[in-house]
C-alpha cells in the first residue's frame, strides 16, 4: 500500500496533529513500511469468520442506579491550563 | 541493610511482621539503593522518599499481626498508573504536570494491602514503545549493563526491581510490556487474565489490551500482590466477575503430571541460539518436576504483530483524542482558535512514536481502510483465540521465550521502528487472547544478560501460571541473581 504525504496531511488533520513540512515525507516511508507489513493479514482466509472485539463475552454490565456526589468542582478545574471561576477557558469557537 | 535488599517481598513481609525488620529500616535501605543507582539508571520519574518514610512511621505500630503478608513492603508505580495528588505524566510532556484528582484502584488496594510508595516509575511514553527510550524524561538504562535498554514499556518498574531500589512494582502490559522489560532485567513479571485487575485509573493505551500487574524477584511475590489487586471492580466495566485471591497459599509447586505444550513456530527463525538454549532448559527442569512437555504447532505465529498493532493503534488514537489541552495537563502557546489550539498542543505534546501510532490507528479505522485493516484484524483475533483454545484443550500450559533476543544497546531500536514491533512477536498473542502469561528468568546469555523463560495460561489460570514458575524457582536461583552481586559479595 502506498502512503502518499497527501495521505498523511488527511489524517493528521483527523487526528488533530500538524506534522512539519521537513517531517512528513519521512513518516510517510515509515507508515508505508508498516502498513505494507501490516498487508501479511491479506494472505489469510478470513471469509465468514466474526470479527471478535472483545475475547469475553460481557454485555451490558449493569449496576444499580445510586446518587453520589460527583468529584468537586475545584479539584477537578485545578489541573486545567487555563480557567476562570467555574469553567474551562477556550478561545471563541462559535461565531 | 544490604541483606534486607536481597529478600524477596514476602521475605521482607514476614521479617516486618517478626520484628525482625522495621518499615523504616526498609524504606531507607530502598533510599539507599535508589540513591546509589539513579544518577546512572533514570528509573524513576518522581520520587517520593519522604513521604514514604512518614507514611513507614504511620504504619509501623499495625505491623504485628498485620493480615496482608506485603504489609509495609516498599514499592513503585508505573507512571501511568494514577496517583492522588502526586503527578502522573505517563512519561510525556503533554502530561508532565498533571496532577490526578482519584487514584487508580489497583493502586487503592495496594495501600489497604500496607504496601508503600517510592515513588513513579518511568517508562515508553503512553507505553508506547518495547526499551523505555521513548520518555520525554529520557532512556532508563539496564542494571545489568547500563549500555543496554531495560525493554519496556514498564522498563523503570523491572529496573528499579533489579536494581533493589524496591521490592516489586505495579506495571502494565499492553503487547508484553510487563514480561519483556522483566525479562531484560532479569526479574520476574506476571500479566493477569484480561479484567482481572481493575483499569480504573490506568492511563489508557489500548482498552481491550491493557492490564495491570506485578513486577517482582518471585513467582510468589507476584501472587502476593495479584491477591491484593485482582477482584471486580464496578468503576470498570470490562472487570470480570470472576473469584479473587488466595493465589499465593495455592502455590505447592507441586506440577506432576501438568501437561505443557511448547508451540513449535515459537522456536524458529529469528530466536537467538542462546534464548533457545536457555528456555529449552527451563522446560527440561519442568520436565525433571514431573511435567509432561510436548511440542505442537501453532502457525499463525506470522500474524500476531500485524493483527496486534492494527489493533492497538486503533484504540490508541482513540484513547488519546481526550489529550487536547483544555481540561488538563499542558498547553501550547500562540494558537489562533480552538483548532489550532488542539493542533498545537498535540503535535508539541506527544513525542514521534506516540503521535506515529496515532496516525496509523486513524489510518486503520478511516474510511475506505475500515475493512481492509482494523475489520481483518478483528476477524484474524477470532482466529488467534481460537488457536489457543485448541492448544489449551490439549495442554494446561505453553511455554515459550519471551523476547527473540535479550536487550539490545540503546538507540538501536528507535531508527527502525518495524524492527522493534517484530520483538514483540512472543508477548503479544497473549494480550489478543486475554490470558494470563508470566516472564522468570532463566538464565544468562554470554554477555551476562539475563534471559526470560514465559509460561502461558488459559483465561483465569492466572494459578497454575504462578504455580509452575513457584516450582521453576523452586528448583533454580537465575531469579536470585543481583546484576550487584559480586560487589555485595
Amino acid at each position: 500500500m502506498k502512503i502518499t504525504t497527501e495521505l498523511v496531511d488527511y489524517i493528521s488533520d483527523l487526528s488533530r496533529l500538524r506534522l512539519p513540512e521537513e517531517e512528513k515525507a519521512a513518516m510517510a516511508a515509515e507508515l508505508e513500511t508498516i502498513v505494507t507489513y501490516m498487508d501479511t493479514l491479506n494472505t489469510l482466509d478470513t471469509a465468514g469468520v466474526e470479527p471478535m472485539s472483545h475475547v469475553f463475552p460481557l454485555k451490558n454490565v449493569l449496576r444499580p442506579d445510586q446518587v453520589v456526589p460527583s468529584a468537586p468542582r475545584e479539584e477537578l478545574l485545578g489541573g486545567a491550563p487555563e480557567r476562570d471561576e467555574e469553567t474551562f477557558r477556550v478561545p471563541k469557537a462559535v461565531e | 541493610m544490604r541483606e534486607l535488599l536481597e529478600l524477596s517481598a514476602l521475605e521482607l513481609g514476614a521479617a516486618i511482621q517478626k520484628g525482625e525488620a522495621s518499615i523504616a529500616e526498609a524504606t531507607q535501605a530502598a533510599l539507599d539503593s535508589m540513591a546509589e543507582h539513579e544518577g546512572s539508571l533514570n528509573c524513576f520519574i518522581t520520587q517520593a522518599g519522604e513521604e514514604a518514610l512518614a507514611r513507614a512511621a504511620a504504619l509501623q505500630a499495625g505491623a504485628k499481626g498485620a493480615e496482608s503478608p506485603l504489609y509495609g513492603v516498599p514499592m513503585a508505580l508505573k507512571d501511568n498508573i494514577c496517583t492522588r495528588g502526586v503527578r502522573t505524566t505517563c512519561a510525556s510532556k503533554i502530561l508532565g504536570d498533571f496532577a490526578p484528582p482519584y487514584s487508580a484502584t489497583a493502586a487503592e488496594r495496594m495501600a489497604q494491602a500496607g504496601a508503600l510508595s517510592l515513588g513513579k516509575l518511568n517508562m515508553d511514553q503512553f507505553a508506547m514503545g518495547s526499551t523505555t527510550e521513548t520518555s520525554f524524561f529520557g532512556p532508563t538504562r539496564n542494571p545489568w549493563d547500563t549500555a543496554r535498554v531495560p525493554g519496556g514499556s514498564s522498563g523503570g518498574a523491572a529496573a528499579a526491581v533489579a536494581a533493589r531500589a524496591c521490592w516489586f512494582a505495579l506495571g502494565s502490559d499492553t503487547g508484553g510490556s510487563i514480561r519483556q522489560p522483566a525479562a531484560y532485567c532479569g526479574v520476574t513479571g506476571m500479566k493477569p487474565t484480561y479484567g482481572t485487575v481493575s483499569r480504573y485509573g490506568l492511563i489508557a493505551y489500548a482498552s481491550s489490551l491493557d492490564q495491570i500487574g506485578p513486577i517482582a524477584r518471585t513467582a510468589a511475590d507476584c501472587a502476593a500482590v495479584l491477591d491484593a489487586i485482582q477482584g471486580r471492580d464496578p468503576r470498570d466495566a470490562t472487570s470480570l466477575d470472576a473469584p479473587a485471591g488466595g493465589l499465593l497459599s495455592s502455590l505447592t509447586g507441586d506440577i506432576r503430571g501438568m501437561k505443557i505444550g511448547l508451540p513449535a513456530d515459537c522456536f524458529g527463525e529469528g530466536l537467538d541460539r542462546e534464548v533457545r538454549a536457555a528456555v529449552l532448559s527451563a522446560a527440561d527442569v519442568l520436565k525433571a518436576r514431573g511435567a509432561q512437555v510436548e511440542e505442537f504447532a501453532f502457525p499463525l505465529m506470522d500474524y500476531m504483530v500485524p493483527t496486534y498493532y492494527i489493533i492497538a493503534c486503533a484504540e490508541a488514537s482513540s484513547n488519546l483524542s481526550r489529550f487536547d489541552g483544555v481540561k488538563y495537563g499542558w498547553r501550547a502557546q500562540g494558537y489562533e482558535d480552538l483548532t489550532d489550539l488542539y493542533c498545537k498542543t498535540r503535535t508539541q505534546g506527544f513525542g514521534s512514536e506516540v503521535k506515529r501510532r496515532i496516525l496509523l490507528g486513524t489510518f486503520v479505522l478511516s474510511s475506505g481502510y475500515y475493512d481492509a485493516y482494523y475489520k481483518k484484524a478483528l476477524q484474524v483475533k477470532a482466529l488467534i483465540k481460537g488457536a489457543f483454545d485448541q492448544a489449551f484443550a490439549k495442554y494446561d500450559l505453553l511455554l515459550t521465550p519471551v523476547s527473540p533476543t535479550t536487550a539490545p544497546r540503546l538507540g538501536e531500536s528507535l531508527t527502525d521502528p518495524l524492527k522493534m514491533y517484530l520483538s514483540d512477536i512472543h508477548t503479544v498473542p497473549v494480550n489478543l487472547a486475554g490470558l494470563p502469561a508470566l516472564s522468570m528468568p532463566c538464565g544468562f546469555d554470554s554477555a551476562g544478560l539475563p534471559i526470560g523463560a514465559q509460561l502461558i495460561g488459559p483465561a483465569l489460570g492466572d494459578g497454575a501460571v504462578l504455580n509452575a514458575a513457584h516450582a521453576f524457582q523452586l528448583e533454580t536461583d537465575w531469579h536470585k541473581r543481583s546484576p550487584y552481586g559480586k560487589e555485595a559479595e
